[in-house]
């Protein structure tokens, strides 16, 4: 089971209490009437599974119940930061992996 | 190859077993071939198969990053069915269980097809009304299905508990009698040997790392862990890994990769007849002619790559099988791992031509592509050698999440396997 580091509650929580909800900073357009059925699909069922380091979206669901977005390796499933919705996706080559995450697996 | 037969065990077991042959060579690389396969687990072995067999197309290597079948061909429950709801979902495992009829003789290769029977249990009123409307659809499809009441269900598979103080009453089940299990090794290795007697190269401990494209974008060749190989027509079929490899041409997928768990337990006597589902509680089992009980087991929320998954999630699974069967709550588990699945937006899988010329793909076999191996590798090699779909596997395209013709047995079934 994973550990992970709820950036709003700020503490690190088992998995238990998270439901992983797909690939972060995928934009939905504001004008869906206007997307094409390529744009559709691109948005809607095309990902790229990265294999490595992967954005993702959880939400603490049995905690705050905030979503939030988290940085992950996909070949060894340690996080290497989760931080707020909204916010950017973070500089990966400034972080320490093991101290500033606060959330290991 | 010398062919299997009783004669040759009688004769064998005349002269101390030395006269067994291996199964299939190591052969000496070529710098190209017409067709390679990334991916020697079961469909990308049954496919260099057929493409041999049935186009006459043998300058065919099968390339593979670890061993043959350690992927998801050597991890799964080994569960065959083929009462799914859609038409195109029946012309294609139907297909498949045919081929599995007669695939033991096919590649004089005992692949242990056991046609035991799968029943799907219905705990609530929503299963009752969904496997009747399967049961009704696979009717329809010349596909067999049949409801059970609780009664029949229980002398089908007597250690069913159908008492109504049970925490998760039977209220009837969906049994197809052709459903069933095989050996999954088994059918690597047999296909691996059909395929190497007819002059396919199967490559092991050789890793993809790179696809070529030409100077309009063709396909010319693969980058390998042992140099570059030329081909003319590349098929993936690498399972979990496949959005990885399709990357490497450039091509995204509309696909996610998600741990699935299994595990066995210690080998008892044989006690449990047939395979028993239950998508409700999510619990699937049967017993392996070696004894163990084979529970699978759902797959984990997120996408990994790393082939274990959560503890959490088997026990879960270990709680509904308890319940269900008390008579099972003081087995022992002898091992559990994890395979990396593929899975599609509607959890049917992608057969077909790409957007690149020259590649193919045939992947999103997701949690329940075991059942479908000789079907599978048999259409796929009728697209590669063609360029061009079988009637079996038309709908199976990518284009069909663009165009919105899904086949989407994710809605009808919630879990499949
Ligand atoms: C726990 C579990 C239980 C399951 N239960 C069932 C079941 O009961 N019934 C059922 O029908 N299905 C089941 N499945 C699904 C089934 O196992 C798969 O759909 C099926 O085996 C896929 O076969 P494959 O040949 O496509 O993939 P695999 O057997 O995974 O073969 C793909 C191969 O590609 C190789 N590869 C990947 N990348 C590269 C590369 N870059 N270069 C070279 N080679 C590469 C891999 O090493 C692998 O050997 C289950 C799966 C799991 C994990």
């Amino acid at each position: 089971m994973l550990l992970i580091h709820c950036p709003y509650c700020a503490e690190e929580r088992p998995e238990t209490e998270f439901a992983h909800a797909g690939e972060a900073h995928i934009e939905r357009s504001t004008q869906m009437g206007e997307l094409t059925d390529e744009g559709f699909a691109n948005f809607f069922f095309y990902r790229d599974n990265t294999k490595g380091i992967t954005y993702e979206r959880w939400r603490h669901i049995h905690g705050c119940g905030r979503f939030f977005n988290a940085a992950r390796d996909t070949v060894s499933d340690k996080f290497l930061v989760t931080y707020k919705a909204g916010e950017p996706k973070p500089d990966l080559s400034e972080i320490d992996n093991q101290t500033k995450a606060g959330a290991k697996s | 190859m010398r062919r299997f037969s009783g004669f040759a065990v009688a004769r064998e077991a005349m002269r101390a077993h030395k006269g067994w042959e291996k199964q299939w060579d190591n052969p000496e690389l070529k710098s190209s071939y017409d067709v390679i396969i990334i991916g020697a687990g079961g469909h990308g072995l049954a496919t260099a198969y057929y493409l041999a067999k049935e186009h006459g197309i043998t300058n065919v290597a099968v390339l593979e990053k670890g061993w043959l079948g350690g992927g998801n061909t050597g991890r799964n429950t080994t569960i065959i069915r083929s009462n799914y709801l859609f038409d195109e979902s029946a012309g294609l495992y139907n297909h498949a269980v045919k081929l599995w009829e007669g695939l033991s003789q096919d590649l004089n290769y005992n692949v242990m097809f056991s046609q035991r029977g799968v029943m799907m249990m219905a705990h609530n009123v929503h299963d009752v009304q969904v496997f009747k409307r399967h049961v009704h659809a696979n009717r329809l499809n010349g596909v067999d299905n049949e409801w059970l009441t609780p009664e029949q269900a229980k002398e089908y598979c007597p250690p069913l508990d159908i008492s109504k103080s049970a925490r998760y009453p039977v209220r009837g089940a969906a049994l197809q009698r052709k459903g069933g299990t095989a050996r999954h090794d088994a059918v690597a290795w047999g296909y691996a040997r059909a395929a190497a007697a007819r002059g396919v190269h199967i490559v092991q401990n050789c890793e993809v790392k790179g696809i070529r494209r030409g100077a309009s974008g063709e396909v010319t060749g693969v980058e390998t862990s042992r140099g570059f190989i030329g081909a003319k027509k590349v098929g993936v079929v690498a399972a979990g890994n496949t959005s990885h490899v399709m990357q490497m041409a450039d091509v995204q997928m509309p696909l996610e990769s998600y741990p699935l768990q299994a595990l066995v337990s210690e080998p008892v006597k044989p006690c449990f007849p047939c395979v028993v589902m239950s998508n409700t509680v999510h619990a699937y089992i049967s017993q392996s002619d070696k004894g163990e009980l084979v529970i699978g087991a759902g797959t984990d929320q997120y996408t990994s790559y790393s082939q274990t998954g959560g503890l959490h999630v088997i026990q879960h699974t270990l709680d509904a099988i308890c319940e269900i069967f008390p008579i099972f709550s003081r087995m022992k588990m002898l091992r559990s791992w994890g395979g990396i699945v593929d899975v599609t937006p509607d959890r049917s899988p992608i057969i077909a031509q790409t957007p690149v010329e020259g590649l193919y793909v045939n992947c999103g076999w997701g949690t329940g592509g075991f059942k479908a191996t000789p079907g599978s590798g048999h259409v796929f090699a009728h697209t590669i050698a063609n360029a061009a779909p079988h009637k079996f596997n038309e709908g199976y395209t990518m284009e069909r999440f663009t165009s919105g013709r899904l086949i989407d047995e994710a809605a009808a079934a919630a879990v499949s396997h």
